[in-house]
């Protein structure tokens, strides 16, 4: 299937130097080849370094399992908490991981929205992430209950008449969480579905074996590329982009209300909600590096995922980074000057108690290491890109466990102050969640196409009717 | 549509290379008043819905109705739960609210309105269908690699073999043959 670079004509009408943008495929690929590279990602031979990494995860998710098991089995006393820090490490992973989904659907919605034609390249991928987070998030707030078949019984959390009679409490916003959590998952899905049905179509009609071209085919639908069904589809699809937007900022803020409608010192506070949305895109996007950067070198898809979108993405931590040191300062001021001794004590405990050095962490790692990115050096390097974006999980992990420890560890009552030790329970459950993350990952990236296929063709410039590429004829018309 | 006798003439097919060139051919095809005709592409065509006299999709519709039912239906269903059926009085707070309602009601809207939406989308498409005659069609499965296919059905009243072909091959299309049922 092999077919030649399109010859360039003329530009019919050229763009001024100052104005050209660097394209978003490089080296003027052909239609071809972009669904030769991608679906080849997932067609070609299993390399032997997947299977490596797989066997890894899935230790890893079977660790985590495993964990989860003696849990049930024992109760919550196997994990650190105790009176006053009931929360620990089970709401701080909860929050890391929903917070990560979250950069998957700002590509995915918001930038549709926006008509950022750079998320192309890069929806796919982590909408998958999103989706696989929000696995690993709901995983923890359901077993944090102790008696687990409660949470997952109907009637407890998902209203349903049980023998019991009674409904569930719609005044908490742990309740909202439900609803909030289960939604996002859900229109995540259906979003993701969506945008793989012409992609699965690609794969059906390149399948090679019967199995492949059935199953590739179910879930295609029966999808021939028609324009009255895309003139559907593209309508469905803004409108489920216009429709995950409010999602997504819903979502962080209804986690934020968890904290910020009880009285809490150090929660109780009205900036919660914007300031874990734009925590959220922080972590999430440098989840999406953490990813995408040695998937590109692997795959060797630098023509698709180029430098630009890797500053873009870099460009958008520095953004959101900016707003999360913002709220930083912004929480102590109001603690300062809102005369509230108890919430002024809250903040100074964090940065000089027990747990300066989480506090710290956290200002080291989200507030100072994204400004680096204000350098193209630092946007440039890969290497260096795939450094920060670690350094910035670290600290939004550290965000929450400092949030949610260091402001009940010391409650209103010193006689039960006490600091929080997490057990090996709490630490294989977190590390084990993120072989349960690679796990489902991995699987992604070997059986479906882990770009857009057909929405990285539309945004070349060969996909124009009105561009020469296009086959437009000198004067712009066709 | 869905009789199927095999070796029945479904459409005549005719493969494009360019956006631009189907984009005219659209045009002329438009222009010619056949009704039941489709421009099948790798992916989404600006400009196409125009030149083949598309009207604005009606998916919309379907999210409006799936977001309204989930809005009365969380509103409703919280107000009967809370207030209704078993009440649970805390603190002299009312038994029901819109506003604590809120959150959960509009997490519905969205859940109900992108349902909506997807399935809207699937009934105006009539999707699901895994039996297609172009499906059979050797050349047909680059429709969604790197060709387009402009087609025009054998049922469409002002077909004519001959001056539908002539018509194609006027519009620029190559490989132009019969895709049978």
């Amino acid at each position: 299937m092999a077919h030649a670079v399109h010859k360039i004509p003329p530009y019919a009408v050229p763009t001024p130097p100052e104005l050209e943008r660097e394209p978003l495929v490089l080296n003027q690929r052909p239609f071809a080849w972009i669904s030769d590279k991608i679906a080849g990602i997932a067609e070609g031979k299993t390399p032997t370094w997947w299977w490596i990494a797989l066997a890894i995860s899935v230790l890893g998710a079977l660790t985590m399992f495993g964990m989860v098991a003696y849990l049930i089995s024992t109760g919550v006393g196997v994990w650190g908490l105790h009176q006053p820090t009931a929360w620990a490490w089970d709401i701080t992973n909860f929050v890391f991981w929903i917070g990560i989904g979250h950069a998957g659907t700002l590509i995915s919605a918001i930038l549709c929205l926006l008509r950022q034609r750079w998320r192309t390249s890069i929806n796919r991928a982590a909408e998958a992430m999103t989706l696989f987070a929000v696995v690993c998030a709901g995983i923890f707030p359901v077993v944090h209950t102790g008696r687990v078949w409660y949470a997952i019984m109907p009637g407890f959390l998902i209203p349903f008449p049980n023998a019991n009679a009674i409904w569930p409490q719609f005044r908490s916003p742990l309740l909202w969480d439900v609803f909030a959590v289960s939604t996002y998952g859900t229109v995540s899905l259906l979003f993701w579905y969506t945008g793989l049905i012409p992609d699965l179509a690609t794969m059906r009609d390149r399948a090679v074996s019967k199995l492949k071209k059935f199953v590739y085919g179910l879930f295609a639908l029966g999808w021939t590329g028609s324009n009255r069904h895309w003139s559907n589809y593209e309508k469905a699809y803004l409108i489920l982009a216009g429709l995950s937007t409010p999602l997504v900022l819903s979502v962080h803020s209804v986690v934020s209300f968890d904290f910020a409608v009880s009285q809490v010192p150090g929660w109780h506070t009205t900036i919660f909600p914007p300031y874990f949305v734009a925590g959220a895109i922080f972590s999430g996007f440098g989840m999406v590096l953490t990813l995408l950067v040695p998937l590109r070198s692997i795959c060797k898809l630098e023509d698709v995922i180029t430098t630009r979108h890797i500053e873009l993405m870099c460009k958008v931590i520095l953004a959101t980074g900016s707003m999360v040191g913002y709220a930083y300062g912004m929480e102590f001021f109001i603690a300062w000057y809102g005369g509230n001794p108890y919430e002024l004590y809250a903040f100074q405990n964090r940065a000089f108690g027990p747990y300066w050095w989480a506090y710290w962490t956290m200002i080291t790692c989200n507030v100072i290491s994204p400004h680096l990115f204000w350098f193209k050096w630092c946007r440039t390097r890969m290497w260096f890109v795939f450094l920060v974006s670690i350094v910035v999980n670290i600290g939004m992990w550290f965000e929450r466990f400092v949030i949610i420890v260091t402001s009940l560890h010391r409650d209103y009552l010193p006689s039960s102050w006490d600091y929080f030790h997490p057990t090996y329970v709490d630490i294989m459950t977190f590390v084990g969640s993120f072989g349960l993350f690679c796990t489902l990952f991995l699987l992604f990236m070997r059986f479906l196409p882990i770009i857009a296929i057909a929405e990285v063709k539309a945004v070349t410039p060969q996909a124009d009717p009105h561009h020469p590429l296009g086959g437009a004829k000198i004067g712009g018309a066709h | 549509m869905s009789t199927s006798t095999a070796g029945r003439p479904y459409a005549l097919i005719a493969e494009f290379e360019t956006p631009a060139s189907t984009l005219h051919a659209a045009e002329l095809i438009r222009d010619a008043g056949y009704k039941r005709w489709d421009v099948h592409t790798p992916f989404p065509i600006h400009g196409l819905d125009g030149a083949m006299g598309l009207r604005n999709s009606k998916v919309g519709w379907f999210t409006f109705l799936g977001g309204t039912t989930g809005f009365s239906l969380g509103m409703l269903m919280i107000w009967w739960m809370g207030k209704v059926d078993y009440a649970i009085p805390v603190g002299g707070k009312p038994l029901f609210s819109p506003i604590f309602a809120f959150p959960v009601s509009y997490e519905l809207t969205i859940l109900l309105g992108a349902f909506g939406t997807l399935f809207g989308m699937f009934f105006l498409n009539r999707l699901p269908r895994h039996y297609h005659p172009l499906l059979k069609h050797p050349r047909f499965r680059n429709v969604t690699h790197d060709r387009i296919y402009v087609v025009i059905e054998c049922a469409d009243p002002k077909f004519s073999d001959a001056e539908t072909r002539k018509l194609l091959e006027h519009a620029g299309g190559r490989h132009i043959e019969i895709v049978e049922d």
